[in-house]
């Protein structure tokens, strides 16, 4: 930290910061990260809940799964996304086929490698979000004649809205770093998929201050994360 | 009836199987030891919990009954559950706590918060209104616990230890507003609580749960005559044996025996007041009376009077005037001699 502190270009960080590589990185990498969250969203919130609730059988498996990309190497897991999603991969063929999209090496690839490399903290937070929810509370729900979906908006959400709130902010940090995942299966396009990592990366070999501009945007944003959690994970 | 019940369910190694029956304008209060199955009983009422077997009806409406495959759940069931500890919603005001069950009805929220706020004064409440559970006191989160599920006014209520969580001054003011409000909702209410002192205050009848089964059920004067089971005659506060009678002598089953002045034959309960109950220092004398010796175990001073529970072959508790106490130089360790005149025995089958 102190190395980027000291080495950084102060004098010249208003100008590296409106190069319009960086202004691109800058904005893809908020595009992508937002993204990714969204989607970490909409697809952990059931998987949290399924987790959480359900007695399914193949329960373990599906968490396994899910947990899968936090300790699995991302370049591993842009390769699997290449394989799945590619133009012939598993699934990429028929979305091309069918559907016309292709995902690879577009924004929306981007968006998908950072939210699978970066939805298992979504999933894990909310899913113990929902584990220490007093079930009596949907009883309680129940009684006065909620129906499921009504005590899950009325009740469930609102009483987990803090996990909610750390787990969107943990994903949304991890897949602002998001590098290998991206680098394989979006690659890097500027304006297209280049993110921030992927620009500081390109950066450092041609032009260091440039670099260190992104790193210290990107050293920024994890302390502001750090901070506003900080009650929540370090309570006074 | 309003409510008609058999519920067989088991919870851990309890197997619960309990009837009961209430009808409107009636309170049931059904009291036990912690574990005896309350709450679950409860529970299975609600819809909360499927029953093993037996079956459930509001009204003649059948709302479970595993033999026909009948299932109603809870939010459909015309029931209110007040929580033990209340359970309201912590993210909402009492105001919003108590609009609930109507706004998941389908009333419009400015209707439901005008019904809400009807009922926040109705429960002497209305001044914490904007109030977030958290910040409200044990006694009023009971009130605004019991107006959130009056509010939709359901055929039944259920209530599950609606006092337990208050302190001891809270509980005393609390328990004499709930038994108005409770008269005053026209459909019927079960109670569920292991304090005596509640069952009386709150029940018109009173069904006594142990061990997952009803031991007894009638009015408290039923009870307090007639105890049928240990915990039963230590909730009302007499000596409670059993045996075998043969007229006016009973065999009873932990050893001894007892003189009685009646005529049945078979196994009896015998009830003896702790008020008939005499202590002396020397062996009596005198009419047919039931004499027992044993060691003074505990002393508890009760009021103006003094319960000695005496240990012995008989097991046995005198209350006495604490006068009496210091007269007899009685303490624990203290041997002595229990006397009841056979006229104060009285037996009842089995």
């Amino acid at each position: 930290m102190v190395g980027l502190l000291q080495r950084a270009p102060w004098s010249e960080l208003a100008d590296d910061l409106t190069d319009p590589v960086v202004r691109d990185a800058l904005r893809l990498s908020l595009v992508c990260s937002a993204g990714a969250t969204a989607l970490a969203f909409v697809l952990g919130l059931p998987l949290a809940w399924v987790l959480a609730r359900t007695e399914l059988p193949g329960r373990r498996a599906v968490r396994a799964l899910v947990l899968l990309p936090m300790v699995l190497p991302p370049v591993v897991g842009g390769v699997a996304l290449l394989l799945a999603f590619g133009r012939r991969g598993l699934v990429g063929q028929y979305l091309d086929d069918w559907f016309g999209v292709r995902l690879p090496f577009t924004t929306w690839g981007a968006i998908l490698a950072e939210a699978f490399v970066a939805m298992p903290f979504f999933v894990i937070v909310v899913e113990a979000g929902l584990r220490s929810l007093d079930r009596r509370y949907e009883e309680a729900a129940a009684t006065l004649g909620a129906r499921g979906f009504t005590t899950f908006r009325r009740v469930v959400l609102p009483l987990i809205a803090p996990s909610l709130v750390a787990g969107a902010a943990l994903t949304w940090a991890r897949a602002l770093g998001e590098f290998g995942a991206t680098i394989l299966f979006a690659g890097n396009l500027q304006g297209e998929t280049q993110t921030m990592p992927l620009a500081i990366f390109v950066e450092l070999q041609t032009n260091l201050g440039g670099a260190i501009a992104l790193s210290l945007v990107l050293l920024a944003v994890s302390i502001v994360v750090l901070v506003s959690l900080r009650e929540r994970w370090f309570p006074a | 009836m309003t409510l008609d019940a058999r519920v067989e369910a088991s919870v851990g190694a309890l197997r619960l199987d309990v009837s009961l029956d209430a009808s409107s304008g009636e309170t049931l209060v059904v009291l036990g030891p912690n574990g005896a199955g309350k709450t679950t009983l409860l529970r299975v009422l609600a819809g909360l919990q499927p029953l093993d077997a037996g079956r459930v009806a509001v009204d003649s409406a059948v709302l479970d009954d595993p033999v026909t495959g009948t299932w109603v759940p809870a939010e459909q069931r015309p029931m209110g559950f007040v929580f033990q500890d209340h359970a309201l919603f912590p993210h909402l005001s009492a105001l919003d706590n108590v609009a609930f069950g109507l706004r998941a009805r389908g009333v419009r929220r400015p209707d439901a918060r005008r019904r809400a706020r009807t009922w926040l004064e109705r429960v002497g409440v209305a001044g914490h209104a904007g109030a977030r559970p958290r910040s409200l006191s044990g006694g009023e989160a009971q009130r605004v616990a019991l107006a959130r599920a009056l509010v939709v006014e359901p055929r039944v209520l259920l209530l599950d230890e609606p006092l337990a969580a208050l302190d001891a001054t809270a509980r005393i003011d609390t328990r004499r507003q709930l038994r108005r409000h409770l008269e005053a909702h026209d459909g019927a209410r079960v109670v569920v609580t292991h304090d005596p002192v509640d069952a009386m205050t709150l029940g018109d009848r009173v069904v006594v749960l142990e061990h997952g089964r009803v031991v007894q059920s009638g009015t408290l004067a039923d009870l307090r005559e007639r105890p049928r089971s240990r915990y039963v005659a230590d909730l009302v506060g007499v000596n409670l044996y059993q045996g075998m009678a043969d007229g006016g002598r009973i065999r009873l089953r932990g050893g001894g025996e007892l003189l009685v002045t009646g005529t049945l034959h078979g196994e009896v309960f015998a009830v003896v007041h702790p008020r008939a109950v005499a202590l002396h220092r020397r062996e009596p004398e005198g009419t047919p009376r039931n004499v027992w010796t044993g060691t003074i175990d505990h002393l508890d001073v009760e009021g103006d009077r003094v319960r000695v529970i005496v240990a012995g072959a008989v097991p046995v508790t005198a209350e006495i005037t604490p006068a009496a106490v210091s007269e007899l130089g009685l303490t624990i360790g203290t041997a002595v001699w229990a006397s009841v005149k056979a006229t104060e025995v009285s037996v009842y089958p089995v």
